[in-house]
Formats: structure tokens, sequence, C-alpha cells
């Protein structure tokens, strides 16, 4: 299958220019946070932290300068409450499964969306095999949280509540102050988590000032290197560890620290939030470029998510009406664009994005759904050229497409 | 979205590029449907029939991943001259090797693109009201397969309208 593969990249040859918008799925890692990582490797601070030695106080040292740099980032009180895990994947299942084992015998609910990342949703499957009852709230069709449903969720037995600040594959900037409130009302002891991963470095979002217990944050999705994230856990909340082995100085995740990348995640932090309403109103522009540009130049489209400031200032979700979504990657990356689909083309299962269905896209929108992400790194001419080969890709799978679905 | 690693062949690749006997036909002596626009994968064959029962011309649509378009695009080049006899042997499996073989979760769209096929062909004899020896009166592998994925579409499509109603 890799000599397929070599094949498929050999058709590849002779791009004229190239434009990676997948930041959803993998990001690039720029040049100033590879560099910031690098010495980390192999020219200091490469011991274990909790070591008597000086290769091993220097990685302490970075360990934590990392995370005091990234609490002011987050916007919460002292370094402690910043733990670094291997990902978001791994932050989440954390917050969710350390939460549950925290509070076994005090109830038996879970509270999440129908919209949030599978990291969520998987694990809150999961534990209803364990005698836990899982209720997902509903979304409006631009992807807001029902927060009538919401109230009517929470109770004396619901232990947590784990909602999404800025969805993920649409963008919706939820209302996460709102939530959390009408939780507390319902149950003051019901521990409130966010997954923050597509909030953080693109909006305003401050832990204390909203006032969550956990948050979770991931680094390649602020182009930071994959491999690293980070659960923030208030003061006074605790939570089981899911892991048991050697621990250092993450208190809920054994093993040896990966210096370099908690330096890297730090550094990308740092870049995100220097300049942050100049970065942000960078990637609305792009993003409202491009998002225009495509309902210009090409017919039967339809914007998944809201618009405007409502909006996270990087996402594109669109659909394009008889093109399907697989068939579209592959044909944009033949030309240099690098997007990924919410159809179900690659699954037996035949479903769609369960984002998609949720804001009641018909399964037919959903295939042909195209998510992009814009960064501070694109220019304007990286949309000039992705409205340059977005059009004609359409029109061509389209043609195939001909007279077998009929709007 | 869509993670599952496709390394498709590059007799897919060319096939998605330029892809042959592709558009409607209009006058062809049967057309059939297989997939729908629901569960993300649809193909229109369109077959020319002369009087011998051989296939002229078969040209097809698909809506639907490149390697729907990749199958059906060789199904036509393949039954074109055929007798309709031999047509109705042809296999998902042989399409499937004859692409340079597809990814476990696309064997789906080789199946769907022989019912299709075979479809029509049931289709050209139900209309001609003849049934040759040759000619199952059971539906085969393929046809059922086609029409169990049609049928899942149907029961998720209601599932879901199901929940918007509570």
């Amino acid at each position: 299958m890799v000599e397929n593969v070599r094949e498929l990249l050999k058709a590849h040859e002779g791009l004229r220019r190239e434009v990676y918008l997948d930041i959803e799925n993998s990001s690039f890692v720029p040049a100033e946070v590879v560099e910031a990582m690098l010495p980390y490797f192999n020219q200091r601070a490469y011991g274990n932290p909790t070591l008597t030695h000086k290769p091993g106080w220097e990685a302490y040292e970075a360990i934590m300068d990392s995370a005091q740099k990234m609490a002011g980032y987050i916007g919460c009180k002292n370094l402690e409450e910043v733990n670094f895990t291997p990902g978001e994947t791994e932050a989440n299942n954390l917050a969710l499964l350390g939460t549950t084992l925290q509070m076994r015998g005090k109830g038996k609910k879970i509270v999440i969306s129908e919209v949030e990342p599978l990291s969520i949703i998987h694990v809150a499957e999961m534990l209803t095999r364990y005698g836990f009852t899982v209720t997902k709230i509903p979304v409006d069709p631009e992807g807001f949280i029902k927060l009538e449903k919401l109230k009517e969720a929470v109770d004396s037995e619901t232990v947590l509540v784990s909602l999404s600040a800025v969805n993920h594959e649409i963008g919706t900037i939820q209302p996460i102050k709102e939530a959390l409130k009408i939780v507390k009302d319902k149950n003051p002891n019901t521990i409130f988590h966010t997954d923050a991963s597509d909030a953080y470095g693109k909006t305003p979002f401050k832990v204390r000032e909203i006032g969550v217990d956990m948050a979770t944050i991931s680094s390649y999705k602020i182009l930071g290197p994959r491999g690293i994230g980070a659960l923030y856990v208030r003061e006074g909340i605790n939570i089981e560890r899911i892991l048991e082995g050697q621990i250092g100085t993450q208190k809920l995740w054994p093993g040896v620290e990966n210096t370099p990348l908690i330096v890297g995640f730090a550094k990308a932090s740092e870049l995100a939030f220097q300049n942050f309403e100049e970065n942000v109103r960078h990637m609305q522009r792009l993003r409202d470029k491009l998002i225009n540009g495509i309902f210009e130049k090409i017919t039967e489209v339809r914007l998944n998510g809201p618009k405007g400031e409502k909006r996270a200032p990087d996402n594109a979700n669109i659909s394009f009406l008889r093109c399907e979504g697989e068939a579209l990657t592959i044909e944009l990356s033949l030309n240099g664009v690098y997007v990924s689909s919410g159809s179900a083309c690659t699954r037996r299962l035949l479903q769609p994005s369960h984002v998609l269905t949720a804001i009641r896209r018909k399964f037919e929108e959903a295939h042909g759904s195209i998510l992009m992400k814009v960064t501070r790194y694109h220019t304007e001419e990286d949309i000039d050229y992705v409205l340059e080969v977005l059009p004609k890709a359409v029109e061509r799978l389209r043609g195939i497409t001909g007279t077998t679905v009929v709007e | 979205m869509s993670r599952a690693p496709l390394p498709y062949s590059q007799k897919i690749l060319e096939l998605f590029r330029n892809p042959k006997n592709l558009g409607k036909m209009e006058d062809a002596t049967v057309s059939a449907v297989a997939g729908n626009p629901q569960c993300g994968d649809m193909i229109t064959f369109y077959l020319k029939i002369n009087d011998h029962d051989i296939i002229e011309r078969a040209s097809f649509e698909s809506y639907g991943c490149a390697a729907n378009i990749a199958t059906s695009s060789i199904v036509t080049e393949k039954v074109r001259g055929m007798k309709l006899e031999d047509a109705w042997k042809i296999t998902w499996k042989s399409i499937a090797e004859e692409v340079g073989g597809l990814p476990a979760v696309k064997f789906h769209c080789g199946i769907l693109a022989v019912g299709a096929l075979r479809r029509a062909i049931r289709t050209y004899y139900k209309n001609k009201q003849t049934t040759p020896e040759w000619l199952s009166k059971d539906l085969t592998f393929e046809e059922k397969q086609a029409l169990e994925e049609e049928e899942l579409a149907k029961i998720l499509e209601k599932k879901m309208k199901m929940a918007e109603e509570k």
C-alpha cells in the first residue's frame, strides 16, 4: 500500500503553490517554534526534571518556565493548575475519566453536547457501559447549544458537564459563561469542563474570567508541535489520574516529561498571544475573503456554522452540493490545496460528520462539506490561489455527478 | 472528518482524473441507479444494447468518491462489446483487482458499480419480458449489497428525523 502512496505523491510533482488549510487535523510548525525547541533535544535540559543533576534541573526550569508562561495566557492563578498531557485527546480523557473516578458514589450523570469532539463523545459513551447516563444537549442550526435543554438536563445527580468553548468543525463560539452559570445554579457541585482547543489563542478565552473548573488546550491547533496538550484544573478541584507510573513534575500524567514539546507549546502560545488582536483580525479577514469568494464564484453552496463575530476567526466550513467531499479533497490536493471533508466516504457506516448532522444538515450536504482553517501565516495570495483552484475543482466533479443527483 | 488513510492505486488516480465513458447517454436502451446521495455514493449506468443482446456502448455518472468514479469507469470500459450473459458474470472482486486493489473501506464502491450494472441488465430483460436461463431469479451478492446500503441510508435518515421531532 505504501507503494500506492508513493505514486500518489509523485502525481503532486510540479505544484505551482501549496496552501495547507487542514489545521483541524494537524499543523505545520513554524520555524520560530522549531528553533525554540531544538536546543532542548541535545544541547540542554535533556535530563529527567525530577533528578538531581544539571540537565535534570535545566529541564525542571524549562518546564516550570513554560507552565508559568502558559498560565498567563490561559488566564489562571498559578502554574500548578496547568497539567501537560500528550495532547487534546489525552486531556479530554483525563478530564472525563479522572472526574468520574473521583466523584464515584456522588452521582451517575454526565452532560455533553451533540457537537463535542470524538475524544469527549466516545469517552462519554464508554462511561455509559459503566453505569453512567449521558445526556447530549442538542444545538440550533448554527451550532449553538440549547441552554434551556442544558438547564433541564442538570440535576443533583450530575457530576460533570463538558461543553466545547468553540466548535472544532463549524467554529461556533459557545456562550460558555452563561452555560456555566446555568450549571452551577442548578448544582454547584457539578464539575464544569470545556475543551477550549479551538478557543485558545483565537478568541479572548481566559479560564478564571469565565470560571470553568477544567479546560483542555492543544498545541498543534495553535501551530505548536503535535504530541502535547494541557488540562487546566482549577485549584481546589481534585481529579484522579487515569494512568499510573512514575510521577514527575506532572501530578496528573506519569512518565518522563517531553521537555522540547512543552517548550514548543509555550513558544507557540507566546506567538499566538503576542499581537493577539492583530492576529485575530488577520485570520478574520482571510476567513471572510475565503467564504465570500466561494459564495461569489460557486453556486449551490452552504455555510456551516454562524457568520461574523459569533464564528471562530480561523474557521471556514462550506458544503458544496452535488459534489462529493472526499473526491473534492483529492482533486484539491492534486492542485496543492490541502483540506478535509465531513464526508462519510471513508467510513463503512455511511455516517457523515456528527457535527453537521447535529445542525440538521442533510446527508448530501454533509457529504459535500469542506473544512478549512486559516492561520496568521497565510496570505491574501494563498486565499487568491484557493479561490482560483476551488471553483474549477467543484466544476469538474459536478460534471462527473451530472444528472445523478438533482437538487 | 475523513481520517482513514486511503492509499489509492495509480490506476484509480488516473481514472479519477480522466474517467472514461462519462456522462448521460441520451439514446440508452436501459439505465439503472445504485446507491443514493444520503450514503454519499450514487451511480447511474447507461447501456446501449443491440438486437443480439450485446452491449454496444456503456456510460456512467457518479456522485461519489475517487474509488466510486474509478470503478464505474472501468466497468463501462469492460462491458463494451460484451454479451449481456458475459457482462452479468463480472464480479466486484474482479473490478477491484483491475483498479489495482481497493482499500477495505472502499469495497462497497466496487460492489455498487457492479450492482448498478446488474440492475441495468435485469431491467433490460424485465422490459423485454423475457428471462434468459443464466439470469438468476434471486438477487446476487452485489445487488443485495447495493440494496442494503440504500436501506441503511434510509434508516439513518429516519432516525435523524425522529431525533429532530423529539
